[in-house]
């Protein structure tokens, strides 16, 4: 089946099995290998994209139900010049990351949770991050720099 | 993990949604795919079509109707949690889908998927049950209401015919106290054991996770009618019931959680 989407401003089309899981179609169709797999079971949320705007488990969407969607991924945060985004720059400043495996996951989530709610403290950031998991940092500066990001994008 | 091969067709409104599932046994719907993605990944299910409503947008809504509060089943928990309408004339309901899993699956899961998929470790079908709600389902014969209490039968399995749609969610509106309390370990996991108490002239009490379908504390609810201690009609909170073991819980310590659970329920009801 022929889908089509815009992913990081860009409209792409591909003929997918019905089968084909979001997160497959972005990694091996669209080659952006910056959204990563790390349960594949709905659980870690390294697999979090925006679609229309809104964070997602793209492990848990599939490609033709996106159809249409408007995506971000990680490829898609940082301007044309390579200015990071206020998030991405908060987590290096932050050292919001070890290994960084759960870093893509964990900005888009961030971004989200940041556009949805103009008061965000600790507890917030804490719980609005549940469903994504780093098995590296402990989370404390993962939560500092949300806070931070959260502060510059005037939240 | 990719599921089994299948068929998509897409609907755009629930009659093309029921005419795209009639004659064919192994046909699903889909609405938001967060109970049945991870299901045919682990191939647990494996229907043969999948027929996608999720695009039904006249089927998400939220509507004042005075004593009643009408729900469109495609409206996704995120849009329950965040409703003015809900907040300020069912709350309960908005308090409990902002407690379903964690804000990317509020995103995309549905109201009308999770009473679908009557898992009787979710925490809506609970509240439903709770509430008295009232389930709008539509079929090839026209629509047909169906009571909560008569909805869940058994194990992932409910009062839906297969080629029926749920297209409506009604809550009463004049809920005079409430208590949702959700007992896990962990952030994000489902509910080990979780109560949901609703008073409204008499006090409905309802289980998560002590069965294979959410189930009504009917032991509590008779001694609090019959005028029992707030105690005393906690610790009947099981009575006549078989609750599941599993690596979170042995079978006595969801008996327990049920009775402190309830007690706690009770309780915030005042
Ligand atoms: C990581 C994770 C954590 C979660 N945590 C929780 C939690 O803590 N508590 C909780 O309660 N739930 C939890 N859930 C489940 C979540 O609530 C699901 O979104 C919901 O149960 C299913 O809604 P859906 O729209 O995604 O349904 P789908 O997965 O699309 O469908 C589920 C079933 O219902 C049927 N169906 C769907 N809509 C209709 C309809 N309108 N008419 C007839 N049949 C229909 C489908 O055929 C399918 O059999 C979690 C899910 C995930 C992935
Ligand atoms: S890979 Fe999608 S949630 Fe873990
Ligand atoms: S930085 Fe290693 S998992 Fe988060």
């Amino acid at each position: 089946m022929k889908v089509t989407l815009t992913v990081n401003g860009k409209q792409v089309s591909r003929d997918v099995e019905p089968r084909t899981l979001l997160v497959h179609f972005i990694r091996e169709d669209l080659s952006l290998t910056g959204t990563n797999v790390g349960c594949d079971t709905s659980s870690c949320g390294a697999c979090t994209i925006l679609m229309g705007g809104e964070s997602v488990k793209s492990c848990t969407v599939l490609a033709v139900q996106a159809d249409g969607a408007e995506i971000t991924t990680i490829e898609g945060m940082a301007s044309a010049d390579g200015t990071m985004n206020a998030v991405q720059r908060a987590f290096q400043e932050n050292h919001g990351l070890q290994c960084g495996y759960c870093t893509p996951g964990m900005v888009m989530a961030s971004y989200s949770l940041i556009k949805e709610n103009s008061n965000l403290d600790e507890a917030a950031v804490r719980e609005g991050l549940e469903g994504n998991l780093c098995r590296c940092t402990g989370y404390h500066n993962i939560v500092k720099a949300v806070l931070a990001a959260a502060s510059e994008m005037g939240a | 993990m990719y599921p089994a091969s299948f068929e998509y067709l897409r609907a755009l409104s629930v009659a093309e949604a029921i005419s795209m599932v009639s004659n064919n046994e192994d046909a699903k719907f889909i609405a938001g795919g967060h109970s049945l993605i991870p299901l045919m990944k682990l191939r647990l299910a494996t229907p043969s079509t999948l027929v996608d409503i999720g695009r039904i947008g006249s089927l998400s809504y939220v509507k004042d109707e005075g004593s009643q509060i009408a729900i469109g089943a495609l409206t996704r928990h995120r849009d329950i949690e965040i409703s003015d309408v809900l907040r300020s004339k069912a709350p309960m309901l908005a308090h409990v889908a902002g407690m379903v899993g964690d804000p990317s699956v509020r995103h995309r899961g549905t109201i009308g998927g999770s009473i679908a998929h009557g898992d009787g470790a979710s925490d809506l079908p609970a509240a439903v049950l709770a509430l008295d709600a009232v389930l709008v389902v539509e079929g090839p014969s026209g629509r047909r209401e169906i009571k909560a209490t008569d909805f869940f039968k058994g194990f992932l399995e409910t009062a839906l015919g297969a080629d029926e749609v749920l297209v409506e969610i009604r809550v009463p509106s004049d809920i005079k106290a409430w208590s949702y309390q959700k007992f896990n370990r962990r952030a994000q996991d489902w509910a080990i054991v979780g109560v949901a108490a609703v008073r409204n002239g008499t006090t409905r009490v309802s289980l998560v996770n002590m069965g294979a379908t959410p189930l009504r504390a009917t032991g509590t609810e008779a001694a609090l009618a019959s005028g029992a201690s707030l105690d005393d009609a906690a610790l009947r909170a099981d009575e006549g019931i078989d609750p599941p073991a599993d690596l979170n819980a042995s079978v006595e310590y969801r008996r327990h959680l049920a009775h402190v659970l309830t007690k706690r329920a009770l309780s915030e009801l005042g």
